[in-house]
């Protein structure tokens, strides 16, 4: 092995930058998983009788259902009777403002260098904390209600918009649709909900901070946006988690519906604790995450940041039923030292001149591996349907691995289907061009691997796009100078 | 400037450079000829800082500092520019955000300001003229689906934005035309200045007749075997390497 080779190994073993707990006090159940625990969790949470039903009806599925094994990465098997599945921060008193907010709270998100304050006063971006389970304070909220939008915690919804979330929960992502979905529609705690009316166009980008904080507390959030006609949003969500020893099981469902001619946007920046360098601990992160372009010229784009969890398993999909609907996927998934990644997207056209994109970039450094795995369907019905894709992968290093499963599904043959894919190695010849021009060996690799995810931050907003840049470079980072 | 003591490099346990003695004053051109495989790049590359080379023995002093001891960037900081033979492409990368960073990195570490973004555009405008290049390239990707040409016409735009003190031309001339040739060199000659130093590795004598050296040497198993001014080139131009070649092997029999 060569020297520089060395350097980039060593480059790439970096330590976990945001690992801390922080002493909230919480109102928890035992540990396990039974009937009683999903009667439980609904009765804390005031449900009605009918949601305490769905949730039954889809533990009863979920018992029936296996784990799924066709993705291409091991790990030990999750014990769910080892799991706490509901942990919520206990509440003093209702806050009205943020200065009621728990000290140890907003020390919290200092630590994260997104210290709700400041967000408050950011322009233009209104965030929904989750923390463990339970939303602790919205901001923007009232102004958003002038306009008509929903953005609240699902549970919140569950009480003020019963009949918005019974409407649609379920709709895009069944209660039975894979083993962790029907986990998820069992147990999940909490999450957010957007309602977007007709006409409207949300004016700020909407953000929420995920963040696992109790101990052993699985993590099952519920997310349900739905876009009227006419309407848009841009939604962004972004996730760190402190560090721990155990292995957390992290099981999240996110339904989109789009009208006609409405357009969601969803964002994700993903770092959940990855585990130590010999992959010990973090977060397995097996998420269902499927937007309906129910209505005609609708529209919803996907784009992931990826860089956390000692294991992913996450296809954001889109079902273009309406016709003209777009559906487009941009991701950047990171994986280092032991992590491992399935990721990708299934497009399903089926309505007429659907059109779907597929820009996926995997970068592989360490011992980990890196999958792509993407479906693109073309229904019998959808005439004209178009789908693009294009799967490239960067590897650091030569102990990792990147693997391309695309499958093709076409029963239309006025269907236009194009792919490309890649491989490339980060060189030492582009390492040593950067550097030979003054450029640190960290500089150079951050340019290097930037450079390759161009397309994909382009797709970001641009604050979101800085962080992503930030938090790529510090995925990467060891110990170099 | 650089002074290049009795240097042996390994590349994979094999002897490539076996006793490279060279001194190169500031404002002194050097050119370094010899046939394929007599170890030029690898000189080329030693001075630069690539790591695939051993230095098995010898001192490199640069500016009074033991090089050898310095790190890439910390070299190229120092003011040693390489001009690539085969410039890398790195997709994704805008070659104007690249110059832009590789200039406040070098004017950094000169105790200069940084430059915003009117004076960069004006400073970067005035170098593309001095090599002849269309503002167009700094839209795109570093080096990616470049020409022969246009790389090495960007390597030239980078060594004029960089201001070295010792520049090294690593067979800039290969596969250029006389066009193409004739604008590198020229580029060269605006930037020669009585304290600039170049060393110009190069095959063949045709770039010489454009860039006049001050030394010619001849590298030959890893030895600079002859050295001399300009005319040595011409009589390499007319000779061929054959005739040294047996003088040195003869010598070694």
């Amino acid at each position: 092995m060569s020297d520089s080779m060395q350097t980039l190994e060593q480059h790439t073993k970096s330590d976990y930058k945001y690992g801390f707990t922080s002493n909230i006090e919480t109102d928890k159940l035992p540990k396990g998983l039974s009937e009683d625990v999903v009667r439980a969790i609904s009765a804390k949470k005031n449900e009605p009788e009918w949601l305490t039903e769905w949730r039954l009806k889809a533990y009863r599925q979920f018992l029936e259902m296996t784990e799924p094994k066709w993705p291409n990465v091991d790990y030990p098997p999750v014990d769910l009777q080892d799991i706490i599945y509901y942990a919520a921060p206990k509440k003093k008193k209702k806050l009205d403002s943020l200065d009621e907010v728990d000290p140890e709270l907003l020390d919290t998100f200092n630590k994260l260098g997104i210290p709700l304050e400041e967000q408050k006063m950011l322009a233009g971006v209104a965030v929904d904390a989750v923390i463990d389970s339970v939303s602790v304070k919205t901001t923007y909220k009232e102004k958003l209600a002038e306009l008509g939008i929903i953005f609240c915690s699902f549970s919140e919804a569950v009480q003020e918009h019963p009949e918005l979330v019974k409407k649609y929960i379920g709709s895009v992502v069944p209660a039975n649709d894979n083993y962790f979905a029907a986990l998820n529609s069992a147990v999940f705690s909490d999450g957010s909900f957007v309602y977007l009316p007709k006409g409207v166009k949300c004016p700020m980008e909407l953000s929420t901070y995920f963040r696992i904080n109790e101990r052993d507390t699985g993590q099952f959030e519920r997310t349900l946006i739905v876009a009227e006609e006419g309407s848009q949003v841009s939604y962004l969500e972004g996730c760190t988690a402190p560090m721990r020893d155990e292995n957390q099981l992290h099981a999240a469902v996110v339904e989109l519906v789009a009208m006609d001619d409405a357009t969601i946007k969803y964002s994700t920046v993903q770092n959940w604790y990855p585990g130590d360098k010999d992959g010990k601990g973090g977060i397995y992160n097996f998420v269902t995450k499927r937007g309906l372009c129910k209505g005609v010229n609708s529209k919803i784009t996907w784009t992931q940041v990826e860089t956390g969890s000692a294991v992913t398993w996450k296809y954001p999909s889109c079902v273009l039923l309406g016709d003209n609907s777009v559906g487009e996927f941009y991701s950047v998934a990171v994986t280092n030292n032991r992590q491992q990644a399935d990721t990708g997207t299934k497009m399903t056209h089926l309505g007429k001149n659907t059109r779907s994109t597929i820009i996926s970039k995997g970068i592989s450094a360490g011992y980990s591996h890196n999958s792509y795995r993407g479906l693109v369907k073309i229904g019998k019905k959808a005439e004209n349907a178009h789908n693009f894709s294009v799967c490239d992968s960067l590897l650091m290093g030569d102990k990792c691995g990147a693997h391309t499963f695309p499958y093709l599904e076409v029963q239309n043959n006025t269907a236009k289907v194009e792919h490309e894919a890649t491989t490339s190695k980060i060189g030492e010849d582009q390492l040593f061009y950067l550097m030979q021009r003054g450029l640190s060996e960290e500089n150079a690799v951050n340019t290097i691997v930037n450079g390759f995810a161009k397309e994909v931050f382009n797709e970001l907003p641009m604050e979101f796009a800085v962080e992503a840049q930030k938090l790529l470079a510090i995925s990467l980072e060891g110990s170099v100078g | 400037m650089l002074t290049v003591k009795d240097l042996k490099v390994a590349v994979e346990d094999k002897t490539i450079l076996n006793g490279i003695n060279l001194e190169v004053k500031p404002g002194e051109v050097h050119a370094i000829m010899g046939p394929n495989g007599s170890g030029k790049s690898t000189f080329a590359n030693v001075i630069a800082g690539r790591e695939d080379y051993e230095v098995e023995s010898g001192s490199v002093l640069y500016k009074g500092e033991d090089l050898l001891e310095m790190e890439v960037d910390e070299r190229a900081l120092a003011g040693i520019f390489m001009a690539f033979q085969y410039p890398v492409e790195i997709p994704g990368v805008s070659t104007s955000n690249f110059l832009k960073s590789i200039v406040n990195a070098n004017r950094e570490a000169r105790g200069l300001e940084e430059m915003n973004a009117m004076q960069m555009l004006k400073y970067i405008r005035e170098k593309i003229e001095l090599v002849g290049m269309d503002e167009k390239f700094l839209r795109r990707s570093l080096n990616e689906g470049f020409s022969g040409g246009e790389k090495k016409r960007s390597e030239m735009l980078q060594m004029a934005l960089l201001e070295p003190s010792l520049a090294i031309l690593d067979e800039t001339d290969s596969g250029l035309d006389i066009d193409a040739l004739r604008i590198v060199s020229e580029a060269v000659n605006k930037l020669r200045t009585q304290d600039r130093s170049f060393i110009i590795v190069t095959h063949y004598q045709r770039l010489l007749n454009y860039i006049e050296p001050d030394f010619v040497h001849v590298l030959y198993k890893g030895r600079i075997v002859k050295s001399g001014d300009k005319s040595l080139a011409l009589e390499l131009e007319d000779k061929g390497y054959d005739w040294i070649k047996e003088e040195v092997d003869a010598v070694a029999v």
